[in-house]
């Protein structure tokens, strides 16, 4: 982390993009791990509500096997919301955020590297729980795949639109619901064509068509979420 | 002075001035006004009265004549608000973000009216209040789209941080709207096959879609009208402690 933020001379590896890029997500990488807990908690959420489902609506295989392709893609959805609050929220606290946005260094690489630590500390393993909650919830065997490749290509497109709200919000001290309210609605493509896929999957039909989709709006985030998440920092640490 | 080409006439720049802004406002309101009441009266006395019945749907149908307008209205809303927050994002016009300001709770009434009248329309239409399709649906996250800007807004202590923030969740919005609408729509056609379509209306006769007109032009005039009206407040809130409304306030 100090290689960005001082003025000496770094290390020419460092220097150039994928050098920075690589600097940013190890720290935060780092900084995570320090603090497992935190990184545990998303992911018992996730357990938490796909095992409501059973208890509150009903436990009959034939009716949660229809259920689970949204169950399982709801609550990943409201387990990366979960973990969204705190992304840029230590740093903005400890100065880091404002010496980051004063630095030379592009702030598209930097964003980028926050939301792809995040993805792998939240989106990745949820995308890897998946299968248990499928067996939990009896989704057939056939949608498994459906369910991980779904997962895995929309989970980076939640992480990326969900720190544009969490990028608007980190000055305020009650982000939490705010958060929540503002990139809900902004999810749902992701989770309509995600469940779609799982879907798709089950009944055996091709997943190309969603999965594209999915891509494709992954594609768009990657391209246009950093600028937004930038300028609302910029905004936010200014304001 | 040397002649500068201007490519916008001189009122565009006045604009930028939240003083002329007031003034050239409240030279505007009353056009406005009549225009939209005219317009309005008018409008609702000929579809509710002399407009034909509908064929299939009897006299039900005659809600469009509010629906329709604003429904349209809440879209083109929308819009306005994330073009006037580009523009205060872009060149610090604090007018700009004024207007964004007051666009968000009007867009968000005429996504609730729009609702309402659906709702109230397809009761005896559908058989039932409420029903998951496309349209209904992305008119629904559309209202959602406007309170999460609203919520922002208020939440935000700073004006000047509170409009850049909203305006670049509208601009976020903005892009998103297309892909949330192609979305539900494909959505629906996935998981509801036909279950209820908007029923085939047959093209239209003049009588019908006339007064049609004339109800979303009034919308728009009433709309414009109720917009000044807030930026007004607005702008005399936001500039309270400059000198030209305080005198403002004092004649009064």
């Amino acid at each position: 982390m100090s290689e960005m933020l001082t003025n000496e001379p770094v290390q020419s590896s460092e220097q150039s993009l994928p050098g920075l890029f690589v600097a940013v997500l190890k720290r935060d990488l780092l900084l995570s791990y320090r603090r497992r807990s935190d990184l545990v908690n998303p992911l018992i959420f996730f357990l938490m509500v796909a095992t409501l489902f059973p208890l509150g609506v009903s436990p009959e295989p034939e009716f949660l096997a229809q259920l689970a392709p949204g169950v399982v893609w709801v609550a990943a959805l409201l387990a990366t919301l979960l973990s969204m609050d705190s992304m840029f929220k230590s740093d903005f606290e400890d100065g880091t955020l404002e010496q980051t946005l004063l630095s030379p260094q592009p702030l598209f690489i930097v964003v980028l590297a926050k939301v792809m630590a995040h993805w792998m500390l939240t989106g990745l393993p949820l995308a890897l729980l998946a299968p248990l909650l499928g067996v939990m919830l009896f989704l057939p065997d056939g949608g498994m795949s459906g369910l991980m490749l779904s997962l895995l290509l929309g989970t980076p497109t939640l992480s990326l639109v969900g720190a544009i709200g969490a990028a608007l919000t980190v000055g305020l001290r009650k982000g939490g619901v705010l958060i929540s309210l503002l990139v809900l609605p902004l999810y749902i493509p992701v989770l309509i064509f995600g469940s779609s896929a799982v879907q798709a999957a089950v009944t055996g039909l091709p997943l190309d068509g969603y999965l594209a989709l999915l891509g494709a709006m992954l594609a768009l985030g990657f391209v246009m979420a950093p600028l937004a998440i930038g300028a609302a920092l910029r905004i936010s640490v200014s304001g | 002075m040397a002649e500068k080409k201007q490519w916008m006439p001189r009122w565009f720049y006045q604009l930028a001035s939240p003083r002329w802004s007031y003034e050239i406002m409240g030279k505007l309101l009353p056009w406005f006004a009549v225009t939209a009441l005219v317009l309005l009266v008018s409008g609702i006395v000929w579809a509710l009265a002399f407009a034909p019945q509908d064929y299939q749907q009897g006299n039900s149908f005659r809600i469009i004549y509010i629906h329709v307008p604003s429904a349209i209205l809440a879209q083109s809303c929308y819009m306005m608000m994330a073009v006037a927050g580009a523009i205060g994002l872009i060149w610090k016009m604090k007018v700009a973000d004024m207007v964004a300001k007051s666009c968000a709770p009007i867009g968000a009434t005429m996504a609730i009216l729009a609702l309402a009248t659906g709702a109230i329309w397809g009761k005896p239409t559908w058989g039932s209040w409420w029903v998951w399709d496309a349209r209904l649906t992305s008119m629904l996250i559309l209202l959602f789209l406007y309170l999460g800007v609203i919520a922002l807004n208020s939440a935000i202590e700073s004006e000047a941080t509170a409009a850049q923030a909203t305006a670049v969740l509208s601009l976020v919005g903005l892009v998103n709207i297309p892909i949330i609408k192609y979305s539900v729509e494909w959505w629906n056609t996935l998981h509801q096959p036909a279950t209820f379509t908007l029923t085939e209306r047959p093209a239209m006769p003049a009588e019908m879609w006339v007064p049609l007109l004339i109800m979303v032009i009034g919308f728009y005039c009433f709309f414009a009208v109720s917009l000044m009206m807030r930026t007004r407040n607005e702008i005399v809130h936001r500039e309270r402690r400059a000198r030209w409304v305080r005198e403002l306030i004092e004649k009064q």
